[in-house]
């Protein structure tokens, strides 16, 4: 147990040298490398406990040192990455027949974020999203046409600005405490202008890293000209990366703070699931459909900060958010491969042409329908249970806006999701057409994004062991800070 | 010392003005450099604030350009990428 984490940083970075320096089993290593990673992640997650693990590294004690720490938070986010990993290894499998340098990008990008998940050193944290950031947009340079490198290098300075910013105000915290351990600094910070302003530098580089409105400009372009493996990785994983960051940041460094900041924060989130929703229904293509409900979706997560203030049980807002980010992981990921399906199959991704591709490619539609049952949080999926979590807790202190918000979030959603899932009910009696092999989808293809589907479903029927870890590591967190 | 601190806060302050005005992809890689540089000096100048040399932020500084170098190279790399794509596009 107490060298297992180290497998989620070291083997995927050792899998990513040995698959660039023989591309001819670069893909083999990765399945390899990914599958037994999903496997530490579940043993992981299953024995974490409520103290959590924490080790420093090379022996060197804190605040010399720097120290990784798993606790319930982490080691959730840490399957999660895993398993959308093999999900996406798979899936690329048949996707990627020839390109052989999406394989060590990948390893590289799954071992920074591993490593990000377990950091409790805030410099430790600028270097993992440097890792992110730059395999993030290597893989959507994949895409290797001008759009998609033109998005690609906007993706490139969005990134490096986003975390100078974060570096910046990591400078500045030291200048004042003269530590970079998360536990530590959140027992120094005081209510100070200084800190407010390195506060601050943080949290705009995250959330530009994160693509909440109205920060969000880069995210469609990035998101929906990569390749539909990567797309999927970019808005399952990587902007959740960021406002994991976030979300610790919050929860354990920044003193106590207005009410009104919090309520800011929440009508940011409400305004992005307007924007984004209102973006997705009149997009006229997939795949941009399916990036704009990210920006919808990430406004959830803006949430926490408002029901994490005034609810009477924080930690239960945690909770939802963490679980949100789950489910809408799986879901996402799912779409986005479909929409890789039917753009192969199409030869494009503009939805009122899509028909023909929809109708050969059924198993796909049917993941739509799963996923997006995840999304628009009908019961009885990962999704609602989210959503159920968040809309209690902001009823149980009287938070009738934030009601009204995730309600209606729900209803634009499923207008949009319905866009898509109406292509299968087309009436068309063409009989398919025999494709051209590069437009072909594997079997494969279509069964992952149905099992990143069923997951998401299924997620709602075994929410007890992610909620009580979330709720337990809060707990610990806000005890520790009574002593 | 304070000049140190005012030039860090100006450089950081000039990096972010070129990358938000200018549009000149490798103008903005180069404010980008400037804005990292800004940081930088900010954390060596603090190690020796204290009269005792604090070697921390040395280490940060040396990581921090080593990141610096490796994603310069990266941007640039992907410019001529783009270069080459438009070049193709023309001929």
């Amino acid at each position: 147990m107490n060298l297992l984490p180290m497998y989620l940083v070291f083997a995927p970075l050792l899998g990513a040298i040995s698959a660039y320096l023989s591309p001819r089993f670069a893909a083999p290593i990765a399945m390899f490398v990914t599958m037994l990673g999903v496997a530490v992640g579940l043993v992981l997650f299953t024995n974490i406990g409520v103290d959590g693990w924490s080790m420093a590294l090379a022996g060197w004690d804190v605040p010399l040192g720097i120290a990784w720490r798993i606790d319930g938070l982490s080691a959730t986010l840490l399957l999660l990455c895993w398993v959308l990993g093999a999900g996406i290894s798979v899936y690329a499998l048949g996707y990627f027949r020839t390109e052989t340098a999406f394989w060590p990008l990948l390893l590289l990008l799954l071992s920074g974020c591993s490593a990000l998940f377990m950091a409790n050193d805030l410099f430790n944290i600028y270097v993992m999203l440097e890792i992110l950031g730059l395999t993030a947009v290597a893989l959507v340079a994949l895409a290797n046409n001008s759009e998609a490198l033109k998005a690609a290098l906007t993706y490139l300075f969005v990134g490096l600005f986003g975390s100078l910013c974060y570096l910046a105000g990591v400078a500045l915290l030291y200048t004042q405490y003269g530590v970079l351990d998360i536990t530590l600094l959140g027992a120094m910070t005081l209510d100070e202008p200084l800190t407010w302003i390195a506060c601050a530098l943080m949290a705009l580089g995250l959330l530009l890293k994160s693509a909440i409105f109205p920060l969000h400009f880069w995210l469609p372009g990035a998101h929906s000209n990569a390749p539909a493996p990567v797309s999927a990785l970019l808005s399952a994983l990587v902007v959740k990366a960021s406002f994991f960051v976030l979300l610790r940041l919050w929860s354990e460094v920044v003193p106590s703070t207005p009410e009104i900041l919090g309520l800011m924060l929440g009508l940011v989130g409400a305004t992005a699931i307007i924007w984004g929703s209102y973006q997705a229904l009149r997009t006229p293509r997939l795949k941009l459909l399916v990036a704009y409900s990210t920006v919808a979706q990430l406004g959830y997560l803006m949430l926490l900060f408002p029901l994490s203030m005034t609810a009477t049980n924080p930690s239960s807002a945690y909770a939802g958010v963490v679980y949100f980010m789950v489910a809408h992981g799986l879901a996402k990921s799912a779409l986005f491969m479909v929409a890789g399906n039917l753009q192969r199959v199409a030869g494009h991704d503009r939805i009122a042409d899509l028909k023909h591709a929809a109708v050969i490619l059924q198993p796909s539609l049917f993941a739509v329908a799963l996923a997006g049952a995840s999304i628009m949080g009908l019961p009885p999926s990962g999704g609602f249970i989210a959503k159920w979590t968040l809309l209690s807790t902001s009823l149980s202190s009287g938070e009738w806006g934030w009601v009204v918000m995730l309600l209606g979030g729900g209803l634009m959603s499923v207008t949009y999701i319905f866009r898509i899932l109406v292509l299968a009910f087309q009436d068309d009696a063409q009989a398919p057409m025999n494709l051209p092999p590069e437009r072909s989808v594997t079997r494969s293809m279509q069964f992952v994004p149905l099992i990143l589907g069923a997951f998401a479903i299924a997620l709602g029927f075994n929410a007890t062991p992610i909620i009580e870890a979330i709720t337990a590591t809060q707990m610990s967190l806000s005890a520790g800070a009574m002593q | 010392m304070s000049i140190y601190f005012a030039t860090s806060a100006s450089l950081f302050a000039m990096g972010l003005v070129a990358l938000i005005l200018r549009q000149n992809a490798i103008v903005r890689l180069m404010a980008l450099n400037l804005m990292g540089i800004a940081v930088f000096l900010w954390l060596v100048n603090w190690a020796r604030a204290g009269g005792v040399i604090d070697a921390i932020p040395h280490a940060l500084v040396l990581t921090g350009i080593v990141v610096a170098v490796s994603t310069t190279a990266f941007g640039l790399a992907l410019l001529v990428k783009i270069h080459r794509l438009k070049d193709g596009d023309n001929s």
